[in-house]
């Protein structure tokens, strides 16, 4: 399991706009580089990532992303949401070599 | 031929198809936004003119948008000039966003171009180019 950081307020009003910070542990290896030995390193990249929140009324995805090899390596990606509810944020990074990973925060909605 | 040119033409015919292949930026723009008319306005990107250090360079997109069912922003793409590939990353969003900014690190390759499009749900593209000058490239470290 990759080391993943998740920044989500812990409360929040209803109605608020909230931003949500991801990073997680990754190397990105692009495919177009080289490695010690001189053969290029093969492809390792993170594709898709996805934030799913379940408000408890709706459970649909709020944000997604397509990442490239220009993404650096440990990717951060920071969104916003608007704060509809209290629930769960479920977070979902796939990529190449069958890489997947699946991260929860929860939220407090006032 | 001699050793050197021989070297030389090898060089470029193994150089080139990585960083040549890929097609050109307006190209990667023209098939992102299939072939609709983008213009220059309501996007903001947000990076450093100067970049020390290519292999991770903040990044920020802000767009323009009240962010409602009815007027919202639905997709974002990153596009650059030099890499070995046109794509940075393409974000979706809708309504639930409440604001229509996202921020990542990228790496830049050399000094180039980037470009952002965002696109409306009233199907209209937008965009924003921005020149930097990268000092030290991504992608030459081990």
């Amino acid at each position: 399991m990759a080391r993943a950081l998740i920044t989500v307020p812990p409360n929040a009003k209803r109605g608020e706009v909230i931003e949500v910070r991801v990073l997680i542990q990754h190397p990105m290896e692009t495919g177009y580089r080289p490695g010690s030995d001189g053969r290029i390193l093969p492809r390792d990249l993170i594709r898709k990532f996805s934030c799913r929140y379940d408000d408890g009324k709706s459970n649909e995805i709020v944000f997604s992303a397509e990442l490239y090899a220009a993404i650096a390596a440990n990717p951060l990606i920071s969104f916003h949401t608007v704060a509809t509810g209290s629930g769960t944020l479920t977070f979902l990074w796939e990529g190449d070599n069958g890489f997947m990973q699946s991260e929860m925060a929860a939220i407090k909605v006032s | 031929m001699n050793r050197r040119q021989a070297l030389a033409t090898l060089a470029v015919v193994m150089v080139r198809p990585a960083f040549a292949a890929e097609g050109d930026l307006a190209g990667a723009i023209r098939t992102w936004t299939g072939g609709a008319a983008t213009k220059e306005g309501r996007v903001k990107l947000d990076i450093a003119e100067l970049v020390d250090n290519g292999n991770a360079v903040p990044i920020t997109v802000t767009v323009d948008s009240p962010m409602t069912a009815a007027n919202h922003v639905t997709a974002i793409a990153l596009f650059n000039e030099k890499n070995p590939q046109r794509d940075i990353a393409r974000f979706q969003l809708g309504p639930r966003a409440g604001k229509a900014q996202v921020s990542t690190r990228i790496r830049l390759a050399t000094t180039q171009r980037l470009v952002a499009v965002a696109k409306m749900n009233d199907g209209s593209f937008w965009t924003h180019n921005v020149d930097v000058i990268v000092t030290l490239a991504a992608c030459i470290e081990d």
